[in-house]
């Protein structure tokens, strides 16, 4: 990649917590936090931040995207990368921010914002170079690559990396991984049959993979993956990969 | 109204639809991924195709002015219809002037914009699918439910039993040969006896005045030169700048909707039977048709929708399509191709629903050949179908526009655009929002398969500052 943000190591980082983790997930978030601190960076959770604004741009409601965007833009004015631990929200900043000021005055506001974000696990791997060790018992474990990261955010390998790296983890392929799970935000309610169909299959795929648990990095579909497996009766649980990483170096048995 | 969203759970509660999709689909997105196994090499055919089609749509007035001097010069005689009925006018026209009592018909998903066949019909002429999809669901009395294989709703055991029923002297058989034998004998006879033949076109080139057909069962090839008289119908889209530009979308066409490197026949034609050639049809007419396509042209985002070359490889991928297939959406065209295209086509106010059923996964906007962002233009109609007097650019903009949802999103910017205000909620909800019952608006819909959403208590927010990590 040829963001110049890559080629060196930041002494500061930001943190956008993203709206679903701070209602829903706050674990993940502090997780990925706690992974970036003990990289030695300083972490700032700046408190103005709330969501990316892409509920209402995905509806159509961009005057009302654009100014929950402005506002994420002025909650991060320093020079700083701004790390997301969800590729959908990070795709709505880096992807859809320029698209959504083209033309207008705050463009060059936008764009300048969108090249500091990074995906949390594409900003481990590639410019942090993050080596894990870990402490946990034998596990297996699947992954389920959100839509947007794989697609907006080019984000298929890192996670998967991550996982390589932990001695005791077996990371078992899930050949449906790249089907949408169908929580698609609004979707989930505008079209609750189809999303239904579309969570089913993917619980079912995810159980034949035989591990104990699905991992992810879009909370977003974990909620809707986690809900579906828990009203199923399943044993399998979801969860953010940030928490999983962060437990299997500490020595907390990572289950 | 389309209505897709009543119609959706009628599909997705048939096991045997669901299954027979579900297998097509799978088999059509592993053939289309080993044709496409080097990234490289996929990138920059599809980089070739996409600007040959976003440079043919970007002249299209021109480039159509030039087809038709062209096809002219060629002795192919060229027709222009503004609608769908207009088109039928002329193709009836032609007909009649001829004296056709019978025409022979290769694949047009034109043609099932216009409802020719059963136009023709009112008319007293008939007309005979010669597609073996189109021929089978010619026969069911259905439409077609993908644009690339009309018939892939059905499975073996359903089409043998068409054939018991329909083909004379056949019984029940589901030898497949033995169908394809079946079918081939009815419509050689067909072939033989019919007075003309109608087809698509796949791409007409401005600069010779060429139309490429592409099919693999030789039925195009024979509808358009057997019979004296030939008429192609085609989209005004469906335009390729020069002979160069048709390599790249030869290649990309079948790879990308059958998994073929290419189809068992390419068919160019050029001009009527020329003095002293042994066969081809004495007249070729070409009818374009229009019917909303200018309106999308004249939008400069929306434009992109008219690179199409009709491959079907985003409804193959779309995980929405899959599941409740191509007569969920009522319209010609389904997929994500259709929620783009038919809103555009047939306005807003008749297919409204459609962009917003879809959860903007991009798995279309990854394998489109000709890179049209589906996702973009989704939510682009999405903004029309809620913004009344946004633009003129789409027929019934702001036809879903509804005050209750104006008010929610104005509200929910006001609490996500003032730090103080999303603290109080979120602090409230976190605290509260597992008190939602499970059949609360909304709640309802999440609950049908999944459990309540659980609050977390404490907000990520909270958690940071008590941690300190909220200072700079």
């Amino acid at each position: 990649m040829s963001d110049p943000a890559r080629l060196r190591r930041p002494e500061t980082v930001y943190f956008f917590g993203t709206c679903v983790i701070d209602l829903f997930y706050p674990g993940a978030g502090l997780a990925g936090m706690e992974l970036l601190k003990r990289q030695g960076l300083r972490v700032v959770f700046p408190p103005d931040q709330s969501c990316c604004g892409q509920p209402a741009r995905n509806s159509g409601y961009l005057d009302e995207a654009r100014a929950v965007a402005l506002r994420q833009i002025a909650a991060f004015p320093n020079d700083w990368p701004v790390v997301v631990p969800s590729g959908s929200c990070a795709g709505m900043m880096k992807t859809h921010y320029p698209d959504l000021f083209e033309g207008r005055p705050e463009y060059s506001k936008a764009k300048a914002f969108s090249a500091r974000v990074f995906e949390l696990t594409d900003f481990l791997v590639n410019v942090l170079d993050i080596k894990l060790e870990d402490k946990g018992e034998p596990v297996r474990v699947t992954w389920h690559g959100s839509c947007h990261s794989m697609r907006e955010m080019g984000v298929v390998d890192q996670p998967k990396s991550l996982l390589r790296q932990l001695s005791n983890v077996t990371l078992v392929e899930n050949p449906r991984e790249k089907e949408c799970c169908g929580f698609g935000g609004t979707f989930a309610v505008r079209q609750p049959e189809i999303s239904a169909a579309m969570v089913t299959d993917k619980v079912a795929a995810i159980e034949e993979t035989g591990t104990s648990q699905v991992l992810s990095g879009d909370c977003g579909c974990l909620m809707n993956i986690n809900g579906a497996l828990e009203k199923a009766g399943k044993a399998i649980h979801g969860r953010h990969i940030a928490e999983f990483l962060l437990e299997r170096t500490s020595g907390q048995g990572g289950k | 109204m389309s209505d897709f969203t009543q119609r959706a759970p009628i599909a997705l509660n048939d096991p045997t639809l669901r299954r027979n999709f579900r297998r097509a689909m799978d088999g059509l997105m592993s053939k289309r991924a080993a044709q496409f196994a080097d990234p490289a090499a996929w990138a920059a055919l599809r980089e070739r195709g996409a600007m040959a089609k976003a440079r043919a749509v970007a002249r299209l007035p021109e480039l159509l002015e030039q087809l038709e001097a062209k096809c002219t010069a060629n002795g192919i005689h060229v027709h222009w219809a503004e609608t769908t009925a207009q088109a039928n006018a002329i193709v009836l026209g032609i007909l009649q002037k001829a004296g056709a009592k019978k025409v022979i018909k290769g694949k047009s998903m034109v043609s099932e914009e216009m409802e020719l066949n059963h136009f023709l019909e009112g008319h007293g002429i008939k007309a005979v699918e010669s597609d073996l999809g189109e021929y089978i669901i010619q026969l069911a009395h259905e439409a077609p439910s993908h644009i690339v294989m009309p018939c892939i709703h059905k499975n073996k055991g359903e089409i043998a039993q068409l054939f018991a029923d329909n083909i004379d002297g056949l019984g029940y058989t589901e030898d497949v040969d033995a169908l394809t034998a079946a079918a081939r004998r009815v419509l050689r006879d067909e072939f033989a006896t019919a007075d003309a033949g109608i087809s698509g076109v796949n791409v007409a080139v401005a600069e010779t005045g060429t139309l490429v057909l592409v099919e693999n069962e030789g039925n195009g090839r024979l509808s358009t030169t057997l019979p004296p008289l030939h008429i192609a119908l085609m989209g005004i889209e469906k335009l390729a700048e020069t002979l160069d530009d048709v390599a790249p979308l030869l290649s990309l066409l079948p790879r990308s909707a059958t998994g073929q490197p290419i189809t068992t026949y390419v068919n160019m034609i050029t001009s009527p039977r020329k003095p002293g050639e042994k066969d081809g049809p004495q007249a070729v007419h070409l009818v374009l048709l229009d019917s909303g396509r200018s309106r999308v042209y004249a939008d400069e985002q929306l434009r992109d929708t008219l690179r199409c070359i009709r491959c079907g490889a985003c409804m193959n991928h779309c995980p929405v399509y899959t599941r409740v297939g191509g007569h969920t959406y009522k319209f010609v065209y389904p997929g994500p191709i259709g929620k783009i295209l038919t809103p555009q086509l047939e306005g807003l106010d008749c297919a409204g629903d459609q962009p917003h059923a879809s959860t903007l996964c991009n798995a279309c906007v990854e394998v489109c050949p000709v890179k049209i962002p589906l996702a973009d233009l989704l939510v682009r109609l999405r903004t029309e179908s809620v913004h009344s007097g946004h633009s003129q650019a789409v027929k019934g903009a702001g036809s879903r526009r509804s005050l209750h949802e104006t008010l929610s999103w104005r509200g929910w910017q006001f609490m996500y655009a003032h730090p103080w205000a999303y603290g109080l909620a979120t602090r409230l909800m976190a605290r509260l929002g597992n008190l939602i019952p499970a059949k609360a608006p909304l709640m309802r819909q999440w609950t049908s398969v999944r459990t309540k959403p659980k609050f977390a208590g404490k907000t990520l927010h909270e958690l940071a500052r008590d941690k300190g990590f909220d200072h700079e």
